[in-house]
């Protein structure tokens, strides 16, 4: 059918959820607007900037990137699920001690693409810690704060483990 | 800004896509996206109806098959990242993709869709060219093959029709002899390439063969360097005859400037990266 609106059955942050959408809005538009989840943030609204990083079946990706229509029978993280579930809460508490965030624009987005480096073991030094950040831009903190923030956390994580 | 209103439909089948497109003049074939909804955002296109075919199972994967790895089109460039397929046979593409945007764009990202929108700044079509792979297409007219070397039309055109769909990518599986190079500046990690360079050869004894090297960021298409290449074919690479091949690039390339580098700069910054990569093909693959 090429119709210009759907119905959608999505599970965000555990809760399936059944929805209309027009094809053309964005899937960091109907978290913020139609689901009211405004943690995700709505920067440059063409993947440049990182504002939008949620998770979909798992991974990261751009939330201005890619239509709600396209989530139908998907499963979506965003940082309001990541945060409740303490999955990321030793990073959060790295980033306040750290002072990793200053206006916190960023910092959802920067917080799911650290954790998806961390839960994959990458990051075992601060170039890739820095590589892996490159697509999500702080303008506040100049990134040096957020390196040790995630490098702690890695360090703590893997004495953790042993 | 938000895109203007357009029509989805999710192809059940390739047979499906093509014949959804067939429908209306102004569609478009959804892939990951990461361009395309990009420029609908910005308004730099307008597609009456996008066809996604996200769901096509047909399209995905690695294959080693005839001494070629076969690339399904909608195989994610994440996913060919982590593949020992690609980082045993397809060298030269494990080496560009790292440097193709950021995780969280390779996650949905696909090599067919890099190749089908042929960015002139993109890695994956520079590829394509310096190994002399081919694509398979798929249309209403049926199924064809297209070489590299004739792929690449102009700028964001190929020789895809409108309603044809990009679906394998077939690179000649890497051999004992093969040796391939990757450099690209950028300002920032990630972004497109001011210029960049992937290039492939064949070792015999101390000299090279079958030099290819494909250029990106330098003009409408990524672009062979063929006096460069004809320099550096059948000798043995040392200082002197590296910077030769680099002095003939003037010939070779005639980069418009653009916003972040003049002409000069450009044509300047592809002669060392051609001594960057000429040293990489010396090397034996690890």
């Amino acid at each position: 059918m090429s119709e210009r609106f759907h119905f959608i059955t999505v599970t965000v942050n555990g809760e399936e959820i059944r929805e209309h959408v027009d094809a053309r809005k964005t899937l960091v538009d109907f978290l913020r607007e139609d689901l009211a989840l405004t943690g995700t943030h709505v920067g440059c609204e063409h993947g440049v900037c990182g504002a939008c990083t949620v998770r979909v079946d798992g991974e990261i990706v751009r939330g201005c990137l890619m239509l709600a229509v396209q989530c139908d029978g998907a499963r979506v993280d965003t940082i309001e699920g990541v945060s409740d579930q303490g999955e990321i809460t030793d990073l959060q508490q790295a980033f306040a001690e750290r002072n990793a965030l200053q206006c916190g624009f960023c910092t959802p987005g920067m917080l799911l693409t650290a954790q998806e480096l961390l839960a994959t073991g990458g990051a075992s030094d601060r170039a890739q810690i820095r590589e892996h950040l490159s697509g999500n831009y702080c303008r506040c903190t100049g990134y040096h704060a957020i390196v040790d923030a995630v490098e702690a956390v890695a360090k703590r994580r893997a004495g953790g483990a042993k | 800004m938000k895109p203007a209103p357009f029509a989805y439909a999710k192809a059940r089948s390739l047979d499906h896509a093509i014949e959804l497109m067939a429908k209306d003049a102004e569609g478009r074939i959804l892939a990951g996206g990461q361009s395309l909804i990009a420029t609908l955002n910005m308004r730099l296109s307008a597609p009456t109806l996008l066809v996604d075919i996200n769901g096509l199972s047909e399209l995905r994967g690695i294959h080693r098959k005839d001494g070629n790895l076969e690339i399904g089109a909608l195989t994610r460039q994440r996913e060919a990242e982590r593949s020992s397929d690609i980082a045993r046979c397809a060298p030269l593409v494990a080496k560009a993709l790292p440097h193709i945007a950021h995780p969280a764009i390779r996650n949905r990202g696909t090599i067919g869709g890099s190749i089908a929108f042929a960015d002139p700044a993109a890695e994956l079509p520079a590829c394509l060219l310096a190994l002399g792979g081919e694509v398979d297409v798929a249309g209403p007219g049926g199924k064809r093959t297209v070489k590299a070397d004739d792929f690449f039309k102009g700028l964001f055109e190929t020789a895809l029709a409108p309603n044809d769909v990009l679906t394998t990518i077939r690179l000649p599986a890497a051999t004992m002899d093969s040796r391939v190079g990757f450099a690209e500046l950028t300002r920032r990690h990630g972004d497109y390439a001011l210029v960049g360079l992937a290039a492939s050869a064949r070792k015999d004894g101390y000299v090279l063969r079958d030099v290819r090297l494909a250029f990106f960021g330098v003009g409408a298409t990524t672009l062979r360097a063929r006096k460069a290449e004809t320099e550096l074919e059948g000798r043995a690479l040392d200082d002197d005859r590296i910077k030769v091949a680099a002095s003939v690039l003037a010939h070779d390339l005639d980069p418009p400037p653009d916003v972040h580098a003049s002409s000069a700069t450009k044509r300047h910054l592809a002669g060392v990266l051609l001594k960057r990569v000429a040293r990489q093909l010396d090397e034996p693959l690890s």
